[in-house]
């Protein structure tokens, strides 16, 4: 079947798909888009978190054709959603939260990141200052195993008190 | 594999009918990871996300009707309110992602003994209603469950809403992982105190083949509060009443071991959550509350 | 007791630390806006025209005969390219294996354990795939099965191996034992009657998963020389060409590995998973073929820790001294070899821990059974030793009343001692200072969840919003427990990395290109590469070169030894390039300036300059005069640290490891104690890393090693049924912790220089993965008063039910 939605602000378009395809799939085999993460497929990670008009989910759990029609932002589309949400004019510039996982180190391998990203993005977009037991609920969907959580918790923080003061 | 996406409920109510076999789809957090497991292959994916009532919610003053669709995360920001036990259901329920999917229909429709939303539908006292092109039933929810995985829905049935009378008193809910976050429940138990109908109901998860009531429990729980006066008194209950009500909901479980847990740990942890849970409601139980019947709108805990 | 521990700087450190993204900087990953971005290209987003889907058909039963084959339908089925059994392998070798080559490719007549690849489809989508694979035949006729001690050991029991040539067949007691070692010194028979107190104990340390992120992927794509080119996810680009060549029939020249991105490892890609598969169907179909594995077949498709059963006994005099240890450790190796053996010599010459004990009478062993292969993972043999010899130190203190820190002080290892392996510990060992560091680190606060006014947050609960208690039965614990851990390849092993360097004039920018095979996996290897050639030849702009074959071995990417071993590949070679500059630089300028020919010199902030720092002449500016006799300066270098031996196969006594590391904690815990649910609260640790290279990355490696401790302590394991099978391969059942389930870890990183390794650096990866786990188990116990003498802890143990 064919599907089509908006991804990263770009409509795009994918035909053949089989019925039982995930969106996660689509995006990382037909839309060149590989940068959400399979790592499970099976909800228990949160490395395949998208937003689907807006909201946070596993795109592992999302049949493709659930997304016809839906506006879907990935990782790769962070630092440009970012901008636009701030309304800074610079392109080509890291998003806050993508900059701090940078700085703090909250990056190993890496493959939980994207992932966390946009959750943290997405967090931070609803609670600018959260307390840590709230990033911990907020990010407790998001498994990582190189870290132990304590750079990233940094890093939330980091993006947070960053934002803040702008 | 087809796959069929209607717009609207009476279209997807004829889709059902025509496609008695179709796999009904809305969040996808069980059905995806079969299909991406290659575990199940159906002929029919019948996706219910685009039908608008069914991420509706309905408040009256007897009862909220939630849709089918309708995600944990709104039940947990929106509804802690009214349906106070299956909000903090909700909020146990896989990871934020599977909560702003996952919703009451899509654990009705698994039927999981595992589901986080049954103990507290149970202690509510929930009514599915369940429509097909033939009409619609209303099934209490305890009857819903009839197996391991399996529910009442006829095949051409689908889970339009879930009926629940505001709560009245206190609720509770409580449930054990073997982890502190995205975990599958080793077992769950919910509380409910009906002031209005002076009754007591209970819900307990993954202790059993299906969600189940205590129903000797509530019964005795009830009893001992009625005529102790208790309802109009809200004076503290003797302690033993909670270890006997505690040992009758342990009593109420038929656990297996698996590999979450032991038969022999699920009903002790019951045990434990029965007692904790109604002390805890106890404790929040105020007689004033007693005279608002329960018809008559939200209470809060 | 309060020490305090010198932070030292090695001599030998030519810098200090003002090149900006040297040594001792918390320089910023190479990769670290490619992995934010979702650019990286790990090697599961491989893309390739043309390209096709492979998926592994894999037993369902530990242990069967397999009677008949039939692909037939597989190879009808629309859209398949191909499907591959064992008869139609190429080359007369069939089987491989990091030690000892026993692993079949794909099985033959037998399947020794649930999961072994049986055989192969590659189709033009993974679900086509599937679909085939479902389609294929084997007929199967189960056997008996060997699942733990007394099946295997038994004389009639089913060999897994009857044939085995290998190394260590003629000296294990059993042809079901892969390996055993014994490390026999003083007397401890005539030790044990001198001691006022012993405690005996049997102690399991459960199959823990490296979980790893990105699944095992990779994309094999034909040649035109008939060879592969294979970019995959590994630890060791080397040594798997080793194992693929033969298999493929081809010279390892043919074969070309490139490293791609690797989601995490922790051993678990020590061993060859899909390599060899995909290249077989891209030899085959003559197109690229990429595989997959999903999370279920990557539980099934690498090796995990080894299970163990550890029978200890300790005796001390009445003022806390250490007379003996006898211990028997029994490592379930699973159906092949792996690295069992070196796991096994491990666990022999750590079993004493981080104590002087004069007399020991230790043997370990690994058996072959139809359960999982097990091989490496982060810790290696020391793990399961700590978890055992930890738990009997605080079961020697309560019998001695003694403070079960200060016992361990008073045995504890210093440099100068020696091990039960003979080998006398030649750079510090900080055991004491460390256990003292965590000691002295303030409590954290008391009832953290108590909101006031009957509240409870119910996140810093046992339970968490699972809503289990409100504070009821929540009881606090704090334990102890530091651990050993070798570096580096042992027991002789030829442990040597390759490093390429070159170092030219870029756009007038003096620019160091590194090359190595070393794998990045995650810990941040590239980043201290980078940071070490700015420091040895005073540049900025460090460029490396993609890890692949076509520069020389790096050595594995495991037992903490890249950073020794590579880092010090990368300084040696930088070091070379810096005195050809230096030499071509003196030949040039010495007759006409003086000081070139007498001062000492050095490369420092884009200058040459004298030791003394005063500045020659910019490094652009020498590159450039010297560019029409030298183009560029190159050096390609092996790097071996001081060779280690053998142990002795009777009594263990050799110089077997090269270096160690040493780790400490302290945990705290909350128990529901009717619940049987845990709260870590908080898990500090004090670290000995001799340099911190990069104090950022090192943070990286103590917190995630202490949480995948944290992880063996409460929750993760593989569960195995009696006949077999994998009964949890999922992350819904196999479970890591979450950031709910990881408490703030404090850390104290000492410095105290090992003056054998470049820049005094040790190894960092390992040793915080051994003691997190006994400390939470001895927290706990302090709260419950429960032995517990299993990890991972369930609630049930914590029970009487």
């Amino acid at each position: 079947m064919r599907v089509t939605f908006t991804v990263n602000g770009r409509r795009c378009e994918a035909d053949d798909v089989w019925e039982g395809e995930s969106l996660l799939y689509v995006l990382r085999e037909r839309l060149g888009l590989p940068g959400s993460k399979n790592a499970c497929e099976q909800g228990e990670c949160g490395s395949c978190t998208v937003r689907l008009d807006g909201t946070p989910v596993c795109a592992c759990l999302v049949a493709a054709g659930q997304a016809e029609g839906s506006e879907v932002l990935t990782v790769e589309g962070l630092a440009d959603f970012a901008r636009q949400r701030s309304g800074e004019p610079e392109p080509d510039q890291l998003s806050p939260v993508q900059e701090a996982f940078n700085r703090a180190g909250a990056v190993q391998c890496g493959f939980c990141t994207p992932g966390l990203l946009v959750a943290a993005d997405e967090l931070l977009e609803r609670n600018p200052l959260p307390s840590d037991a709230e990033i911990r609920e907020a990010l407790a969907g998001n498994l990582c195993r190189c870290t132990g959580y304590e750079k990233i918790l940094d890093a939330v923080r980091l993006a947070a008190r960053g934002a803040g003061e702008e | 594999m087809e796959f069929l996406r209607p717009a609207g409920w009476e279209e997807a109510l004829a889709a059902k009918a025509e496609h008695p076999d179709a796999v009904p789809l809305a969040g996808g957090t069980d059905i995806m990871v079969e299909l991406n497991f290659g575990r199940r292959r159906p002929r029919t994916l019948l996706d219910l996300s685009a039908i608008s009532e069914l991420h509706a919610v309905e408040r009256t003053p007897s009862a909220v009707r939630l849709g089918a669709a309708v995600p944990y995360t709104r039940i947990v920001e929106d509804l802690a309110d009214v349906l106070p036990g299956l909000a903090m259901a909700s909020r146990t329920v896989g990871s934020p992602q599977i909560r702003n999917r996952g919703s009451v229909g899509g654990n009705l429709g698994s039927a999981s003994p595992a589901g986080d939303a049954h103990p507290a539908l149970l202690a509510a006292g929930a009514t599915v209603e369940a429509e097909s092109v033939r009409g619609t039933r209303h099934i209490p929810v305890e009857e819903f469950y009839t197996g391991v995985k399996r529910n009442a829905l006829a095949e051409d049935e689908l889970i339009r809403a879930v009926r629940v009378r505001p709560a009245a008193g206190p609720q509770q809910f409580s449930k054990v992982g073997t982890r502190n976050a995205m975990t599958i429940a080793v077992c769950a138990f919910a509380l409910a105190l009906h002031p209005g109908s002076r009754t007591v109901r209970s819900g307990i998860g993954s202790a059993a083949p299906t969600p189940v009531r205590a129903p000797e429990a509530e019964e005795f729980l009830g009893r001992v509060l009625d005529e102790g006066g208790y309802w109009e008194s809200g004076e503290p209950v003797p302690p033993l009443v909670a270890e006997e009500f505690a040992s009758l909901c342990a009593a109420a479980c038929d656990p297996i071991d698996d590999v979450r847990g032991s038969a022999a740990y699920r009903r002790h942890a019951v045990r434990v959550m029965a007692q904790r849970t109604w002390e805890w409601a106890w404790a929040g139980y105020r007689p004033g509350a007693a005279r608002n019947d329960d018809e008559g709108g939200a209470a809060c805990v | 007791m309060q020490t305090q521990p010198t932070r030292t700087r090695p001599e030998s450190t030519p810098a200090d630390g003002q090149h900006a993204g040297g040594v001792g900087e918390s320089a910023a990953r190479p990769d670290g806006t490619l992995k934010v971005t979702g650019e990286f290209a790990y090697a599961s987003d491989l893309w390739h025209e043309d390209m096709l889907w492979a998926v592994t058909l894999r037993s369902p039963h530990a242990h069967a005969r397999i009677l008949a084959v039939d692909v037939g339908e597989a190879l009808a089925h629309p859209g398949v390219q191909c499907v591959l059994t064992h008869d139609d392998l190429p080359s007369r070798t069939t089987v491989y294996g990091l030690e000892v080559a026993d692993t079949p490719a794909l099985a033959g007549d037998r399947v020794r354990y649930h999961g072994e690849p049986v055989a192969l489809v590659a189709a033009d989508h993974p679900e086509t795939a599937r679909s085939a694979a479902a389609k294929i035949r084997v007929e199967y006729e189960q056997l008996p099965v060997v699942h733990d001690e007394s099946t295997a050991l038994a004389t009639d029991a089913p060999l897994l191996h009857p044939d085995r040539t290998d190394g260590h067949a003629a000296h294990v007691p059993h042809p079901n034992v892969v390996h055993r070692q014994p490390v026999v010194r003083g007397d401890a028979a005539a030790a044990a009657a001198r001691a006022d107190v012993v405690v005996t104990g049997e102690y399991e340390v459960g199959m823990q998963d490296q979980a790893f992120l990105g699944p095992e992927s990779g994309l094999a794509v034909p040649a035109e020389d008939g060879g592969v080119e294979l970019y995959v996810a590994t630890q060791w680009l080397h040594a798997d060409r080793r194992q693929i060549a033969p298999v493929l029939g081809l010279p390892e020249e043919k074969v070309r590995m490139v490293l791609s991105g690797v989601g995490g490892a922790f051993g678990g890609r020590e061993d060859l998973s899909m390599q060899i598969h995909a290249c077989l169907l891209a030899l085959h179909t003559g197109r690229p073929v990429k595989m997959v594995y999903n999370r279920e077949e990557s539980f099934l498709g690498h090796v995990h820790r080894h299970p163990a059963v550890l029978h200890y006994e300790h005796g001390a005099t009445a003022d806390g001294r250490l007379t003996h240890l006898k211990c028997r450790i029994v490592l379930d190796g699973g159906a092949y070899t792996s690295s069992s053996p070196a796991v096994v010599g491990n666990a022999a010459s750590l079993a004493a821990g981080p104590y002087e004990v004069e007399n020991v009478d230790i043997e370990a062993l690994a058996l072959f059974t139809n359960n999982p292969p097990c091989g490496a993972m982060r810790g290696f043999g020391a793990v399961q030793a700590c978890f055992a010899y930890e738990a009997q130190m605080d079961r020697l203190a309560a019998e001695l009343g003694m403070d079960p820190v200060e016992l361990r002080q008073r045995n504890a290892l210093r440099q100068g001692g020696t091990m039960p392996t003979g080998q006398v510990v030649d750079s510090p060992a900080p055991v004491a200072e460390l256990l003292g560091r965590v000691r002295e680190r303030p409590l954290p606060p008391e009832r953290r969840w108590d909101t006031g006014a009957g509240g409870a947050e119910l996140r810093e609960l046992p339970g968490g919003v699972g809503n289990t208690t409100h504070g009821e039965d929540v009881v606090r614990g704090v334990g102890y427990a530091v651990g050993i851990k070798n570096v580096g390849f042992s027991e002789g092993f030829d442990d040597y990395s390759t490093a390429r360097v070159r170092l030219e004039l870029v756009g007038g920018e003096p620019v160091a290109t590194v090359h190595t095979a070393a794998a990045e996996v995650g810990q941040g290897g590239v980043t201290v590469q980078g940071q070490i050639a700015r420091t040895e030849l005073g540049v900025e702009r460090v460029v490396l070169q993609p890890a692949d074959t076509t520069v020389g071995s790096a050595g594995s990417t495991s037992a903490s030894r890249q950073t020794y071993v590579t880092g010090g590949a990368v300084r040696n070679a930088c070091t070379q390039v810096r005195e050809h500059l230096l030499d071509a630089a003196r030949r040039r300028y010495a007759a006409t300036e003086p000081v070139w020919a007498s001062a000492a010199l050095q490369l420092h902030g884009g200058k040459v300059t004298t030791t003394e720092g005063r500045p020659l002449v910019g490094i652009a500016q020498l590159l450039a005069e010297l560019h029409d006799e030298h183009p560029e300066f190159t050096v390609e270098s092996e790097w071996r640290h001081r060779p280690t031996q053998p142990f002795d196969p009777a009594t263990g006594q050799g110089f077997g490891h090269v270096q160690y590391s040493f780790a400490a904690h302290r945990a705290v815990v909350e128990v529901d104690t009717r619940l049987g649910l845990v709260k870590v609260v908080e898990l500090a640790c004090a670290q000995d890393v001799g340099k911190a290279v990069n104090p950022q990355a090192v943070l990286g490696q103590i917190h995630g090693g202490s949480t995948q401790g944290l992880g063996l302590a409460l929750m993760e394991e593989i569960l195995v049924g009696p006949e077999g099978t994998v009964r949890n391969p999922s992350f819904t059942d196999y479970l890591i912790p979450t950031v709910l389930d990881t408490p703030p870890m404090p850390v104290d990183v000492l410095e105290l220089a090992d003056d054998h390794a470049p820049y005094g650096l040790r190894g960092v990866g390992e040793a915080p993965t051994l003691s997190s786990t006994p400390a939470v188990l001895a927290a706990v116990r302090q709260a419950t008063g429960r032995a517990l003498r299993r990890t991972p802890l369930r609630p049930e143990h914590l029970l009487e039910v």
